[in-house]
């Protein structure tokens, strides 16, 4: 029988073999359901992946789209590469989002030059605010930072909805939206003909730093050492707590500059909808990119082809655009699965079973890599 | 001025989600996994008990098929978690994304997210008794799964093992337990309760599903667990707590005092309540010895 | 010592015959024969890796064998699992218990074999004293195994064993965590179950116990049993070469081999310290007075004293667990201490980190090779961790320059390994080189070194000393501690003995009689 054995180095083209399996195993799970909305499977994929690169205006949607999954992703992309399991990307987007409607209506008449800057810090600030109370727990008392931030998430969705029933509510429509940010708070388009604004060229800016710093600097080096062996960080002199608490910060800043980019990008004002879960997406992008940067791009624009695909394929094929979502959530289950078996390879057996020698606890860092 | 005994009443409905969906949580996190899954588990208890009650007309078919639900997304957990290994708060988090996806998803497909639609729901029993005027999946749960789970851990050989796996595996490995199997075990009975939790919300509390019907409630559940020390009666105290100042916060809503408060402040308070309690109280916890940690024999 | 009844002749209690296991390339037992009789010690003799563990997991089930037969009271048995061993009566102690630290004895005890259904706790713990009487100890059955010593936790691995009425008992180096008084004690309880007809099969590689406990000695050699003899009268150093397969070189003040390792020191003999080549006059490089670090309860290091000089060698004797570790951890910079002052080359690092600590000049070469390491990067990173800022170029690290630096390392302290290669897919060998390379290649006044040839075998336990050794000769001072004596003894000018956090004497080498040092190490004398 077949037996699966500890390898002892990885051949290269083991990683990417996988992940095809784990492309090919996703469509066949997610074809049953596909099937039942009445449409076929393979036509409902070619729209997800395919049809949203075949012109330019709907490769801007795509990457308008995946713009704050760049920032999510790379938010929790930092966090999780120090140790700290950072599940309040929502929160931390949508106080973002708030930080930059208030100071967009509140300021409405600053020229763009200041009014963009001060927009971005001010809900890099929001962000990291919102993580600041579990990192601070984390750090100085060890609780827990999955629940902390978890538990946070539903009070910043009370947040805005409180405000937006409340007083920003707005006047004229009577509809839980708040008015308009001021005009030099809008951020430009980068690429012209479509929609694609500033905000994803400060996310690709941010990715391209946050690589810089990881790969290229001690301070990188550091943080990496943290999130792998807090042990052997400390060992080494690295101030974990400290490494740990300025990670989160970043992390909550990032995530908060996401919903600074969606409201002032996008929507220029502030509605329930501001976040479609982008914030838990974030983690399936983080998580798929192997917590790289580089990888992190590259995911959020797939799953932003994804999600413009699914919208589109919601009006022509009557697939709701929930599908996005299980295709997304799916992947992600698949390939993390199907990636544990890289450390085995197969041993044909013609002895009879053995009973296992050594007993091994498989460190939890050592799946992400 | 506040009704104590609507008090009372009410925080024991709202209590129940949260009792079977914690001690179902205490059961697998005592064996030493994590299981992020639990929101979506929820959902799924009440998403499918909601549509099956309907097409059947029984919320007793409902709650049954809910619970095989339950079991199912457990499967997935336990696939992925213990058979596999990989990282639970990822396969937790993902589980609970798909799981939500997948109802919302069929919901559209169903009910083409317009109307609501009643169900028959569980009949409340005493009805005009202050108080006791509660269902029964409500008094199951009090008298009846609380104290039989805490015997469970404690006094039988199956909780036994469950403890021995979440604390030191390798040395229930070498006492002969199959640790997978205890595992296994636990995640599945804790999805199950899950799923009832989840479906008491469409069932019983709400009487339709609407989207976003478990608002965290999971995740609640999560800080329940370690707030009452990995211990059911701790959980179950923990449990009244939060539901103790969610229907506070619902009275005091239309007093005086607290009416100008926005809704929304008063909502989250349970759940800023709970945050603090874990600050106050959860300082250097003791988590299960093996907790988050993968067993693998090689 | 022999047991009290004459050794039950006829069928043996277990019998090893021609059993074979390999794992991958590696031979672990080669064609083993072995056979264990009624009331009788049966001691197994051997290096790391010489194939003892493997064997009694083969007995115990942990293992399968790829060939061979077990045969219980000549019957030929399968074992599949430990439930099966249990079944056949034989109880295995493990070296690094297995025990559930928050449960209590009882439920420990009655942990393998427990049924699904209702416990019955007051059976549980009737049968609990009954084996602790069998045992002649006494024990609470109650109390949590967590809060137990070491050597009550021992006999509740014991009485586990026990509780499933064994008639075989495996122990694996049980004497390894043990203070002297438990180790007695633990004596005891092996001549009292085998008056009572048990066997008991005995892991050890410490020659002096073996042969004052066991009736007859098997000695293993890479996966064969090479003799098995009457302990009566037996010459350690005899055994001792039957272990290793050669006279035996270096040191020969005791010929007992190392508590953690299994190999005999292996200093070369040219290189027997002479106590009169530190430099005496010269300031100390590492001066450490009063120096107190808070523990459980007591002090774990309580007004230690000490000063290593330039060109000398400062052992730090004394059993696990006297506050070694914690004596260690401070002059790492991880840990901080609750009094007295800590000098490294003149200049004052008392409560200082880890960096301030490298700046004065000290190198650390702790005893947790994997939590001083961080073993998930490579080795090239890993050799310049301690001194990232002198890597830079601008913001960034010089990816040149730390390549050159860590090839021209590895070259120089012939690590077998790539710059690139995660430290983590090393032998445990290159590990400890890795390790000791980061340090040394800085050429540190002082170094201070714990438990450096714990788990290597011959050729790199020979490599560390002879580094340590040549820091020495080159003028730094080395402060080494250690478990093994012959290890210190070998290598060291002189020794500090700790007990309960004191200095309870400090002697040159020379004038270090073993008898003299077993006094000191348990306190007894000065």
């Amino acid at each position: 029988m077949i037996r699966l054995v500890l390898r002892g180095r990885e051949p290269r083209w083991l990683a990417p073999l996988l992940v095809g399996c784990a492309v090919v195993i996703t469509y066949v799970l997610t074809a049953p359901l596909i099937r039942w909305a009445g449409a076929n499977p393979m036509a409902a994929y070619r729209r997800y992946v395919i049809t949203p690169l075949t012109t330019p205006v709907s490769i801007g949607e795509v990457l308008l789209t995946s713009t704050p999954l760049l920032f999510t992703g790379l938010a929790v992309a930092i966090a999780f590469r120090a140790g700290f399991y950072n599940i309040g990307a929502e929160g931390q987007f949508l106080v973002g989002a708030v930080a930059a409607t208030w100071v967009g209506t509140t300021f409405d008449g600053v020229p763009a030059a200041a009014a963009i800057p001060f927009a971005l810090v001010a809900g890099a600030l929001a962000g990291a605010l919102w993580i600041l109370i579990p990192a601070l727990l984390r750090v100085g008392f060890r609780i827990d930072e999955v629940v902390t931030t978890l538990l946070l998430n539903p009070v910043a969705l009370l947040l805005v909805q409180g405000l937006l029933n409340g007083p920003w509510r707005n006047p004229v429509s009577q509809f839980p939206e708040s008015a308009h940010i001021g005009p030099g708070f809008n951020f430009p388009t980068v690429i012209p003909g479509t929609r694609v604004h500033l905000g994803f060229a400060i996310a690709i800016v941010l990715a391209a730093l946050a690589w810089l710093v990881l790969a290229r600097t001690a301070t990188g080096l550091r943080m990496r050492a943290v999130g792998l062996s807090s042990t052997g960080a400390r060992f080494n002199g690295v101030g974990v707590e400290r490494t740990m608490l300025s990670s989160a910060l970043v992390s909550g800043a990032i995530a908060g500059m996401g919903g600074v980019s969606q409201v002032c990008g996008l929507q220029r004002q502030l509605t329930g909808e501001i976040s479609a879960g982008f914030g838990y997406t974030g983690i399936v992008v983080a998580t798929l990119g192997a917590l790289t940067p580089v990888g992190v791009v590259l995911v959020a624009t797939l799953l932003g082809d994804i999600v413009v695909g699914a919208d589109s394929a919601s009006l022509v094929l009557q697939v709701p655009p929930q599908m996005g979502q299980v295709v997304t959530a799916t992947l992600l289950l698949v390939t993390v699965g199907i990636l544990v078996l890289r450390r085995y390879r197969p041993v044909v057996n013609r002895r009879r079973r053995t009973a296992e020698t050594r007993a091994e606890v498989i460190p939890l860092e050592e799946v992400r890599q | 001025m506040i009704d104590i005994a609507d008090l009372l009443t009410a925080m024991f409905v709202s209590a129940t989600v949260l009792v079977y969906a914690s001690a179902g949580e205490v059961v697998t996190e005592r064996a030493g996994v994590l299981n992020l899954g639990i929101e979506g588990t929820m959902y799924v208890g009440a998403f499918v008990g909601f549509t099956v009650a309907d097409h059947t007309g029984s919320p007793w078919v409902g709650l049954g098929v809910a619970v095989a639900a339950g079991l199912v997304a457990a499967a997935l957990m336990c696939l992925l978690t213990v058979t596999l290994g990989v990282n639970q708060h990822v396969s937790g988090i993902g589980t609970t994304l798909l799981l939500i996806a997948v109802c919302d998803y069929s919901n559209r497909l169903l009910y083409g997210g317009g109307q609501l639609v009643q169900v028959k729901t569980f009949p409340v029993l005493f009805k005009d008794t202050p108080v006791a005027s509660q269902y029964l999946l409500t008094y199951i749960g009090f008298l009846v799964l609380v104290p039989f789970l805490a015997w469970l851990l404690t006094r039988t050989g199956f909780g036994l093992r469950i403890r021995a796996v979440g604390e030191n595996p390798e040395a229930a490995d070498v006492a002969g337990i199959s640790v997978a199997r205890t595992r296994y075990a636990a995640l599945l009975i804790g999805g199950a309760l899950m799923a009832v939790a989840g479906a008491f919300l469409t069932l019983a509390m709400v009487g339709t599903f609407t989207l976003n019907i478990t608002a965290g409630r999971g995740w609640v559940a999560i800080a329940l667990v370690i707030f009452g020390r990995w211990r059911i009666w701790g959980a179950v105290a923990g449990a009244l707590l939060f539901a103790g100042v969610d229907a506070l916060q619902l009275q005091l809503a239309i007093t005086e005092t607290f009416a100008h408060v926005p809704r929304e402040i008063m909502i989250a308070m349970p759940y800023l309540v709970v945050i603090a309690a874990l600050a106050a109280s959860g300082r250097n916890v003791a988590y299960p010895g093996a907790y988050l940690k993968p067993y693998r024999r090689i | 010592m022999t047991s009290q009844e004459p050794l039950a002749v006829g069928v043996p209690l277990v019998e090893l015959r021609a059993i074979r296991k390999s794992f991958g390339d590696l031979v672990a037992n080669n064609g083993v024969d072995l056979t264990l009789h009624r009331g009788e010690v049966h001691a197994l003799l051997g290096e790391n890796g010489a194939g003892k563990t493997t064997l009694m997991r083969i007995l115990y089930g942990l293992t399968r064998p790829d060939r061979g037969q077990i045969l219980i009271d000549g019957v030929p048995t399968t074992i599949t699992s430990p439930k099966d061993a249990i079944r056949c009566g034989i109880g295995m102690v493990t070296q690094h218990f297995s025990l559930v630290k928050p449960m209590t004895v009882t439920e420990n005890v009655m942990l393998s074999g427990a049924r699904l259904g209702p416990l019955s706790l007051s059976v549980a713990r009737a049968k609990v004293f009954a084996a602790a009487d069998r045992l002649g100890v006494t024990i609470d059955a109650d109390a949590r195994v967590g809060r137990l010593s070491v050597g009550e936790q021992q006999r509740v691995e014991i009485l586990k064993a026990l509780y499933h009425d064994c008639r075989v008992l495996i122990l694996d180096e049980p004497t390894a965590v043990l203070v002297p008084q438990d180790v007695e004690a633990l004596f005891a309880t092996v001549r009292r179950i085998t008056t009572q007809g048990l066997g008991v099969l005995f892991i050890s590689h410490k020659l002096r116990e073996v042969a004052l406990v066991s009736d007859r000695v098997s000695v293993l050699r890479r996966g064969r049993i090479i003799d098995t003899i009457d302990a009566a009268g037996v010459e350690p150093r005899y055994l001792a070469e039957l272990m290793v397969g050669r006279p035996t070189v270096g040191v020969r003040r005791a010929d007992t081999v190392r508590p953690d390792g299994t190999d005999l020191a292996v200093a070369k003999v040219d290189d027997v310290p002479d106590p009169g080549t530190a430099t005496a006059g010269a300031a100390p490089v590492l001066d450490v007075e009063d120096l107190t670090v808070a523990g459980r309860g007591r002090n774990a290091v309580d007004g230690v004293t000490l000063q290593v000089h330039p060109g000398e060698i400062v052992g730090i004797a004394g059993v696990s667990g006297n506050g070694q570790r914690q004596l260690v951890d401070v002059l790492c910079g991880i840990e901080k201490p609750t009094g007295g002052r800590i000098r490294v080359g003149g200049r004052d690092v008392t409560g200082a980190g880890p960096h301030e600590v490298i700046a004065a000049g000290l190198g650390r070469i702790h005893e947790d090779r994997h939590g001083a390491l961080l073993t998930d990067l490579s080795v090239e990173q890993n050799l310049v961790f301690e001194h990232l800022n002198e890597f830079r170029r601008g913001p960034f690290l010089n990816r040149h320059r730390i390549r050159a630096y860590a090839e021209d390392v590895i070259a120089r302290f012939d690590i077998k390994a790539q710059p690139g290669d995660t430290v983590g897919s090393l032998s445990g060998g290159n590990v400890q080189k890795v390790l000791l390379a980061r340090v040394l290649v800085r050429e540190p006044k002082v170094v201070v070194v714990a438990q450096p040839t714990r788990g290597l075998d011959v050729g790199a336990a020979e490599y560390v000393h002879q580094q340590l050794l040549d820091r020495r000769a080159m003028g730094a001072g080395v402060l080494l501690v250690s478990e093994d004596l012959e290890e210190l003894l070998a290598l060291c000018d002189r020794l500090v003995v700790l007990f309960e956090g004191r200095v309870t004497g400090e002697l040159a080498t020379a004038d270090a009689a073993p008898e003299r040092l077993g006094l000191l190490m348990t306190g007894a004398a000065a």
